[in-house]
């Protein structure tokens, strides 16, 4: 039977979204188990349990997170020999994608990034240049690394949850060697919002809000979502560079896409135009945005999206 | 110091861009130094020039691996101010995956002798997959100090900032190290007149695989360790209901929102 390992990285005290999506993803390619870096809360090891797996592996070592990536891999490739995975899971944050590669060094393992879905046989699905074509693709290895977007699976979990072993991985004498140290740290605050990449609804704005996301904020509130930018608006340091979407930040995949005061350039749209459905709002009949949105409308954002607000408070009462 | 520019030579953004062939790879026609590799060598000539530029010994390096044309993004780093090229080209490593791509890149690396630092974008622009960095470190065995949004160097050590989801750290690494850097990090330069003339003269060096040790089934589609197997083209998305606000365009929203059961 196949063999399917999650690398959950420093959950804190809840399991998110994304990686009981993995753990999913993992339980209907065959045995599955987690390798897990952090403090285990008691609730986190309910919630893999519960999705199925049967083993948590456990770092011998508390201080990789003091270095950039090299350790984490070093361990998870020891992980992977000890749980004997032939298929290896880990969420596609800049992270995830680096340990990922450097586990694939190591392992001699094909790596596949931005995947949204895997058949039980292994073929990844994903989405290239910028979503103009998707394709599927399979590691010809022993053993497939993927990286898996979030909101790719419905999450569900296994019909009763098994005993779950704890087993300790020794982490390699020279794991730390050559890696880059991680001297501080600085938490920006949270918005209290949903996470931007696994949000259903993103409210998106760009130079035409000139300064105020107020608007914009409050049309995310009233519909559950969140907010995010253009780079022109986090240039500008309007909103953080966290909230950035396209090219050179997030790629998001929403069920929907608010873009309001964005005219749509390439980067831009490199980032959000898999969106299942596109509203777009700007004064410029012109602009580029109008090509790929499902409604569209020329217009002030500070008149339309205030409107807007309002009357889903009403009709949501 | 030695410096090594990662520029890849991509197909431009501005146009359509397509898979082609058998192995589903990416059409070169219409080909440009990837865009955000442009930071890395601005980074690099930044760090070489405030240390006395090429007069004081320091090397700014390009490096593309590709077909024919890639030798074009050499050219232009040239242009811009590197201080000699070397452009990696063989048939074999046609259809080449991130595992194989490194793996070459490497082999031409070591070629080049001891490396101060190598600098690479934070992806490419048609690739997308921001392994090949942290795969080249690995192989090279350096500290790893990716997606780097401000770089110092004092000494031997760098230190970096690195913005995460939610925080910003701080990252501190000694050379020999390998650098990815965000197009956060500063503003390109352009090519002038001055530097397209004195890019004539500059050296570039052609490697193919056997001048750096690297067989051919070690790499391109052959020695990757993935395969594309089927691609469709993804209907062109094409634009919806277009209205003129006329004063109750915000409720014509919410009512596109209900009948689309968004709400
Ligand atoms: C290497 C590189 C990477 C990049 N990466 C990204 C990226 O990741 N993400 C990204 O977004 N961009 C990226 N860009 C920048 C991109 O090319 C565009 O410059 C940027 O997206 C423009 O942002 P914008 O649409 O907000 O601003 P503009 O292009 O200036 O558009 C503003 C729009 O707002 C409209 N407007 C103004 N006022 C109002 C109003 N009151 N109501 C309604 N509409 C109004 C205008 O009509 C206009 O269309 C990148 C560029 C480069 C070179
Ligand atoms: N064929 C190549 N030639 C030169 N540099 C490359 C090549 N492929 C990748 N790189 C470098 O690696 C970075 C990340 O690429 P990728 O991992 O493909 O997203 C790019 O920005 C380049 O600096």
């Amino acid at each position: 039977m196949a063999k399917a390992l999650v690398f959950i990285d420093n959950p804190g005290g809840a399991l998110k979204k994304s990686s009981r999506e993995l753990l999913t993803i993992a339980r209907s390619l065959g045995e599955s188990a987690v390798a897990f870096n952090g403090e285990l809360h008691d609730d986190v090891a309910a919630a893999i349990a519960a999705h199925g797996a049967t083993a948590v592996y456990r770092p011998s070592a508390a201080d990789l997170d003091d270095y950039l990536v090299a350790p984490k891999a070093a361990y998870l490739a020891a992980a992977v020999a000890a749980f004997g995975a032939d298929t290896v899971l880990l969420e596609n944050s800049s992270d995830g994608k680096e340990i990922a590669a450097r586990l694939g060094v190591k392992l001699n393992a094909g790596v596949i990034t931005d995947v949204v879905g895997v058949d039980a046989d292994g073929t990844a699905h994903k989405s290239v240049l910028a979503g103009a074509y998707t394709t599927t693709a399979k590691a010809r290895t022993a053993v497939a690394v993927l990286t898996v977007k979030p909101n790719s699976v419905d999450v569900s979990q296994a019909p009763a949850s098994g005993v779950l072993e704890t087993i300790t991985v020794e982490v390699p004498a020279d794991a730390t060697a050559s890696a880059a140290r991680i001297t501080a740290r600085n938490e920006r605050p949270a918005s209290g919002r949903p996470e931007l990449t696994e949000a259903r609804v993103v409210v998106a704005g760009g130079r035409g809000v000139d300064g105020d996301f107020g608007p914009l904020e409050e049309l995310a509130d009233a519909l559950g979502g969140a907010v995010g930018a253009s780079r022109a608006a986090t240039d500008a340091g309007w909103i953080g560079h966290d909230f950035q979407v396209g090219q050179t930040g997030k790629t998001v995949s929403p069920q929907l896409y608010i873009s309001a005061g964005i005219s749509g350039a390439i980067q831009q749209k490199a980032g959000m135009q898999t969106s299942k459905v596109i509203v777009a709002i700007n004064k410029d009949a012109e602009s580029p945005v109008f090509e790929i949105a499902d409604f569209g409308i020329i217009g002030d954002l500070f008149k339309v999206v205030p409107q807007a607000t309002e009357e889903i408070k009403k009709r949501k009462g | 110091m030695k410096i090594v520019v990662l520029v890849k030579h991509v197909p431009d953004a501005q146009f359509d861009r397509h898979l082609t062939g058998q192995g589903n790879t990416v059409d070169r026609d219409e080909s440009i130094l990837s865009e955000l590799d442009e930071y890395a060598l601005e980074a690099a000539l930044q760090l070489s020039e405030a240390r006395g530029g090429a007069k004081a010994g320091n090397e700014v390096i390009a490096l593309s691996m590709g077909p024919a044309g890639a030798v074009n993004s050499v050219k232009k780093s040239l242009q811009i101010g590197a201080s000699s090229g070397v452009h990696l080209s063989d048939d074999a490593l046609a259809g080449s995956d991130a595992a194989a791509t490194s793996l070459a890149l490497a082999a031409a690396i070591r070629s080049l002798g001891p490396v101060d630092l190598v600098l690479t974008g934070m992806a490419s622009t048609d690739g997308e997959t921001s392994l090949v960095p942290a795969q080249l470190a690995e192989r090279l065995g350096v500290p790893q100090v990716t997606f780097a949004s401000a770089l110092e160097l004092n000494g031997t050590t760098l230190t970096a900032r690195r913005d995460g989801d939610g925080h910003s750290d701080t990252v501190e690494a000694s050379l020999p190290a390998l650098v990815s850097v965000t197009d956060q990090i500063n503003e390109p330069r352009y090519p002038n007149f001055k530097g397209i003339l004195a890019a004539k003269k500059k050296k570039i060096t052609t490697l193919a695989l056997s001048d750096i040790g690297i067989d051919a089934g070690q790499v391109g589609a052959a020695g990757s360790l993935t395969a594309v197997e089927t691609a469709d083209a993804r209907p062109p998305r094409t634009a919806g209901t277009i209205i003129t606000d006329d004063g109750d365009a915000g409720i014509k929203l919410v009512d596109f929102l209900a009948a689309q059961k968004l709400l």
